[in-house]
């Protein structure tokens, strides 16, 4: 099937001179959500607001459905549904108005049922009457969906749709999107934060310093990202690691004072009673324990030095050839 | 072409004006009602008829020109001006509207709203003196004429303007000079001959010129001279603002 957005070669350079995206392509498919990830900064609302006609690319091509954003704009942008990063709505209008005006704006005969079914749907029928300056934060970001959803469109962006937003209404965030997902709308969300990758996605792209690092099926990058370490503190260091205990996952910190242990928090079998029962064995003591996750910027960096090693022996592999 | 847009946009800034009904409207009515008590009552009575017309009545198309010009320029250049500085003009971007559309829609907002504006003052001004309006197709022409262009100029502001002193500048330093200094309180057959001159490179004279001739059949400058140079100004607008889009222009980074 068709990708539903096709994005080649796309680079932006913002006026003063900083490059923001870097020969990106991307192909999102019919019917998925795709979560763009990546640490503050990377680029991603950018390339959201290229795709959406807000931010001119500096290079590049991007088709929605087939339409070029350029010389088809008005069926391109008709596909779209954009829930920007910043909330901004006009105060003073009611949220009825409101949703009207974005449905009238993206060209649509008015049609009062479908909008009042997009404001149960977001639990705003109550308020439609209510002058926006009066919503609190989650109902205004909930009304910035409904407007998004006004028109109708078969691609919703979702820029940082949970930031800022407490629990209760997360999940009910990640409930609606399920929702439209299961409707046939496809679904680009970003966030900075892997555990909603994780809860949402069916695929997942990796943005950072602008390039798109990896975009992988949400499942295989999981395994990747799931590692953690358990570190023990020593009350006598050691010199090396003790060959009983040699074919560990294990690192020495330099002063020897440290102890390591990695494994993949996925798996079913941890491994870490094993390793303490070992570690009894051979009567090596420890002070006290702790486990760390890998933080995100750390598997970025991973990420990001493991695809271009990969890339790297992928050149020396054909040149070699 | 997307005529729901054009509406949705329409519709959203005359329902600002009519929120803020007393801001839009009333105010304008009642600082003109003002002049009409101060220059056509008070002063008036003291001064002698210009070009046979009563000075009350003389001065109502200038009255309504200054009113129209500040109006026109403000409410396009709010327009257009608050979006970008709430955040809410993404949608706009996004959606599938062309510049043209954009344009129609504020710009014809704000022109409606002067025009409904000017209308307003003609009728007040029926409170304090007598008047007639000799051709008023052309008075109506003009009116709309000036509307459409000054908002368009409004627009262009509202653009260009990153912050709120900007937005104001324009108006106060240059337009609200050049209308009163535009012939809106007297003839410019009154002014020393230098002046006169001079006074002919200020482009509200024309404006005024020609639409105190709808009134009263009476012209300070020549009438065909005034239209060209009303759609002059205003084909150089339209160039700008169709530049602006083009190139994305202070709205899309
Ligand atoms: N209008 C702009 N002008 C210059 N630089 C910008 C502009 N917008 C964003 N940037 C820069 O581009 C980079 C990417 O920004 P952004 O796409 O917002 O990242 P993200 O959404 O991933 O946090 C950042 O370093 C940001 O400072
Ligand atoms: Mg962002």
């Amino acid at each position: 099937m068709k990708p539903i957005i096709s994005i080649q070669g796309l680079g932006k350079t913002y006026a003063g001179g900083f490059t923001a995206l870097n020969n990106v392509d991307l192909e999102i498919q019919r019917g998925e959500i795709f979560a763009l990830l990546g640490p503050n900064g990377a680029g991603k609302t950018t390339l959201i607001s290229i795709v959406c006609g807000i931010v001119n690319a500096s290079q590049g091509s991007i088709r929605v459905n087939g339409f070029d954003i350029q010389s088809d704009y008005r069926k391109a942008r008709n596909e779209i549904g954009l829930v920007p990063q910043e909330i901004s709505t006009d105060a003073f209008e009611t949220v009825w108005a409101a949703v009207k005006f974005s449905r009238g704006l993206f060209g649509k005969s008015p049609n009062p049922a479908y909008l009042e079914k997009i404001l149960r749907q977001l639990s705003l029928w109550e308020k439609k009457d209510n002058k926006i300056i009066t919503l609190s934060g989650g109902m205004k970001r909930r009304l910035m969906i409904a407007k998004a959803l006004s028109h109708a469109p078969n691609v919703l962006f979702l820029d940082e749709p949970t930031a800022g937003v407490d629990v209760e209404l997360r999940q009910d965030m990640w409930e609606m999107v399920r929702g439209l997902k299961d409707s046939g709308v496809t679904i680009i969300l970003t966030t900075h934060y892997i555990e909603e990758a994780e809860e949402m996605a069916d695929r997942v792209g990796v943005i950072n310093h602008g390039e798109l690092v990896l975009v992988e099926e949400k499942k295989t990058l999981m395994q990747k990202m799931g590692e953690k370490e358990l570190s023990l503190n020593l009350p006598e260091p050691l010199q090396r690691i003790p060959d009983a205990l040699a074919d560990l996952p294990l690192s020495l910190s330099g002063d020897g004072s440290q102890l390591v242990y990695r494994f993949d928090v996925k798996s079913e079998d941890t491994g870490i009673a094993e390793f303490l029962r070992r570690l009894n064995a051979a009567s090596i003591d420890f002070r006290d324990l702790h486990t760390r996750e890998s933080s995100l910027e750390e598997i970025f960096v991973n990420l990001v030095h493991g695809a271009r090693r990969e890339r790297e022996e992928q050149l020396s592999k054909e040149t070699q050839e | 072409m997307n005529w729901y847009g054009i509406a949705a946009i329409y519709k959203f800034e005359m329902a600002r004006t009519w929120r803020t009904l007393m801001q839009s409207i009333a105010s304008p009515v009642l600082s003109t009602s003002l002049y009409f008590i101060v220059f056509g009552a008070a002063i008036g009575s003291r001064m002698g008829d210009i070009d046979g017309v009563s000075y009350g009545a003389f001065i109502i198309p200038g009255l309504i020109m200054l009113a129209l010009l500040s109006e026109s320029i403000s409410n396009a250049s709010f327009g257009i001006f608050f979006p970008k500085f709430s955040g809410t003009i993404y949608e706009v971007l996004s959606a599938p509207v062309s510049a043209f559309e954009v344009v129609a829609g504020y710009v014809g907002a704000a022109a409606s709203k002067s025009i409904i504006l000017g209308l307003l003052i003609l009728l007040t001004a029926r409170f304090f003196v007598d008047y007639e309006i000799v051709h008023p197709f052309w008075m109506i022409v003009f009116l709309v004429l000036t509307a459409v262009t000054f908002s368009l100029f409004g627009f262009i502001i509202g653009i260009w303007a990153d912050d709120f002193q900007k937005l104001q500048i324009i108006p106060l330093m240059i337009i609200t000079p050049l209308t009163f200094l535009g012939g809106a309180f007297y003839s410019i057959s009154m002014l020393p001959e230098i002046w006169q001159k001079i006074t002919l490179f200020n482009p509200v004279v024309y404006l005024i010129s020609s639409f105190r001739w709808a009134f009263y059949g009476v012209a300070d400058v020549n009438l065909g001279l005034s239209v060209g140079m009303i759609l002059l100004f205003l084909l150089l607008c339209l160039t700008t603002i169709w530049w602006i889009f083009r190139t994305g222009y202070r709205i899309k980074t």
